[in-house]
């Protein structure tokens, strides 16, 4: 569904066309150190092509254990593309083919033999637009323990729901209709229910793509808060449009740029002392 | 302010326009009730008489020397004993002033020849009725009803009409005594087809549409549901799978009838299956209605927003859970609607019938699959070819049935529907 997205006109519109040719012959070699020590997952020369476009360039990068890392750059620059890729749901695309490896524990999760299935229990996601079954609180939360035969009776489900939900700080306001609708809470509520639905599994990466981006202020604040929460027990990718949201809750930033990753580093040098010079540009605001 | 101005000039042609066009659409929707008034309008006034037959009494001996020489009740006599003579000694009786073979017989002849079968049911039910005498209803023949029905005009000359003015005379003679009457005719619920209308019923061409349509459910629903999730969910893209497809959405517009020289060659000719059976009927149009519920089903699982599907993928869901799971409770209302749509269609379907034989002259109601039957458009079709006045309102009569039929058939599905919808 994110293929018009990512497959969008490749320069931004901002951009006036003679500053385009200039920028274009601007080297586009990552800058920065893409590794972290104990990375939880490993991106190594990730190519992916939608049919005959290559939508990433040979990309690098670790995803860090209990950190949150943020993935900026222009609409079309490829960063929503390679999230999909670290839980594989780039797989329900057609056309979409990756090159490269994404390992998690050493292993490719692009490896012939590895389940989907088993990945995605490990590697939650968030999406862009809330997107909670038409069920109740309840089952929306129980879902993913229940598929994956996490929990042995109703008594140990109900604590799993509990917890997931307090831990998406959305518990309070729903205890009393856990058994009505999840499509009928607010677009914040909403959003809050997808996480604590990721988190009920128990992952140990939560892939967030966009999360706020459909939210007011007030409840993005919430999440923002609760993503920092959640950095204690799980390593974070979030992708997002805002720089402000991106220095507020990660402790690492990569900048995309038309599929390429520019500049990679920690958050607060990323923003302070951008190495290269689309990476300035881009956090000053001067295109994107 | 120019623009304004400009923006105002237009508007009230735009105001008309839509105006315009709203009229055009209530005209078009008033246009539909009218002709659809009309249609059920008639159906109904030139049917509704049929659910009335006109019925005489007639005090019946139950004679012992005719029907039980033996006294011993024995029942193979009672099965093949002249019931007829009963019957002509009880208008005999009735009208004592009237002699000579001719006028006799048409005396008799008022009397429907399925009376006879009426009396053995009660004699087989009741032997303790021998001896006695009872006044019993028996079902006029058709001419007798047409007249009490208002058919026939007794301002036509006598002998350009099909009852004689003696004829008239007896009825009108029956009437004043209150020995003839119209009264709910559960005959035609009752009894299968027959050549004579007043013996004729639709309950024989009711279970057989309702058996062939068993067997077209039992095989459509599911195999066209199936194919339509592999065919969204796990069928890879190539140009086998394209080629499918195309063909699917051809068969749809395949004419009914090549359908059923396709059941008379396969199903019949090579297989050896009975003809003019339920089954075979319900197979071919089972085939017929497939493509109409693979293409609705098709439709309605590409109607789910794919982010339900995304969100079950997401949090570790196999593919075929999240089709069962999230995407199929939201799909199935559309694919409901696909199968009423698709069991309509084979409900009214004559043409691919006739090609396996259900066009036959069947008495009895099929009991069950593999017995002989025909459906409710055949038996509308062979009784709108009959000449006798009694079937155009049988016709006619049955056409009602057959709107009943259907409306039952969609408000069960339709409340089905409404059972399966979640609310959220």
């Amino acid at each position: 569904m994110d293929t018009t997205e990512t497959l969008a006109i490749p320069i931004p519109e901002q951009l006036d066309p003679p500053a385009v040719t200039g920028k274009m012959d601007l080297d586009l070699t990552t800058v920065g150190d893409f590794t972290v020590p104990e990375p939880r997952m490993k991106i190594r020369d990730v190519n992916v092509f939608y049919g005959q476009k290559q939508a990433i360039f040979d990309v690098n990068l670790d995803i860090g254990s209990n950190a949150v890392v943020a993935m900026i750059g222009p609409s079309g620059c490829g960063k929503t593309t390679l999230l999909r890729c670290l839980n594989r749901m780039n797989d329900t695309i057609d056309g979409c083919r990756v090159e490269g490896r994404v390992e998690m524990d050493g292993k490719n999760v692009y490896a012939r033999k590895m389940d989907p299935v088993l990945l995605r229990a490990r590697v939650g996601m968030v999406f862009q637009k809330p997107n909670p079954f038409p069920k109740s609180i309840f089952d929306n939360v129980a879902y993913g323990p229940r598929i994956h035969g996490l929990v042995r009776d109703r008594t140990d489900l109900e604590e799993v729901v509990h917890t997931s939900l307090e831990k998406a700080g959305l518990l309070d306001e729903v205890k009393d209709r856990l058994d009505q609708p999840g499509t009928g809470l607010s677009g914040g509520q909403q959003q809050r229910l997808c996480i604590a639905r990721a988190i009920a599994v128990s992952p140990e990466v939560i892939l967030m793509d966009e999360p706020c981006s459909a939210l007011d202020p007030i409840a993005t604040a919430r999440i923002e808060e609760l993503i920092g929460e959640l950095r204690e027990n799980f390593s974070i990718a979030i992708v997002t449009h805002s720089m402000q949201q991106a220095a507020r809750v990660s402790q690492r930033t990569a900048y995309f740029h038309l599929g390429y990753l520019v500049e990679v580093g920690s958050t607060k040098d990323i923003f302070t002392t951008p190495k290269h010079q689309l990476t300035e540009e881009y956090i000053t605001g001067r295109f994107g | 302010m120019n623009r304004t101005k400009q923006i105002v000039s237009g508007l009230a042609r735009r105001q008309r326009a839509e105006k315009r066009f709203r009229f055009y659409g209530f005209a078009a929707v008033v246009l539909g009730m009218a002709f659809l008034l009309l249609l059920f309008g008639s159906i109904v006034v030139n049917g509704y008489k049929a659910f009335t037959q006109t019925y005489i009494e007639l005090p019946i001996y139950f004679d012992p020397a005719v029907i039980d020489p033996s006294g011993e009740h024995d029942h193979q006599t009672l099965f093949s004993a002249d019931y007829w003579k009963l019957v002509k000694t009880a208008v005999y009786q009735k009208f004592p002033q009237v002699s000579g073979r001719k006028e006799r017989r048409e005396l008799t002849r008022m009397v429907s020849e399925g009376s006879v079968y009426e009396l053995r049911e009660q004699v087989l039910e009741n032997p303790q009725l021998i001896g006695t005498t009872q006044h019993v209803w028996l079902a006029a023949d058709d001419d007798i009803d047409m007249l009490m029905k208002g058919y026939i005009d007794r301002d036509v000359p006598e002998d350009e009409r099909r009852l004689s003015d003696r004829v008239i005379g007896y009825v009108d003679s029956m009437r004043e005594v209150n020995a003839i009457e119209r009264q709910f005719n559960t005959t035609f619920f009752a009894a299968g087809d027959s050549r004579e209308p007043e013996q004729a019923g639709i309950l024989g061409a009711l279970m057989g549409s309702f058996l062939t349509l068993i067997v077209t459910l039992l095989l459509s629903f599911p195999i066209g549901v199936a194919a339509a999730i592999y065919l969204e969910e796990f069928a890879p893209r190539n140009r086998f799978i394209d080629l499918i497809e195309i063909n699917i959405n051809n068969l749809a517009a395949v004419p009914s009838i090549i359908f059923g020289l396709l059941g008379l060659a396969i199903f019949i000719n090579w297989f050896g299956m009975p003809r003019s059976t339920p089954v075979v009927g319900g197979l071919v149009l089972g085939l017929m209605t497939l493509p109409t519920i693979i293409i609705a089903s098709r439709v309605s699982i590409q109607s789910v927003p794919p982010s339900i599907k995304e969100a079950a993928l997401g949090v570790g869901a196999s593919r075929m859970q999240a089709m069962f799971h999230h995407v199929l409770p939201i799909a199935t209302p559309g694919m409901l609607t696909g199968t009423i749509i698709g069991m309509a269609r084979a409900l009214g379907e004559t043409a691919p019938l006739l090609m396996i034989g259900m066009v036959a002259f069947i008495v009895d109601p099929p009991g069950g699959f593999t017995e002989p039957a025909t459906a409710l458009p055949v038996q509308i079709f062979l009784w709108s070819d009959s000449p006798e006045r009694g079937f155009t309102e049988r016709t006619s009569a049955a056409i009602l049935v057959l709107l009943a039929f259907l409306i039952a058939m969609n408000a069960a599905a339709v409340y089905l529907r409404e059972k399966v919808t979640k609310r959220f």
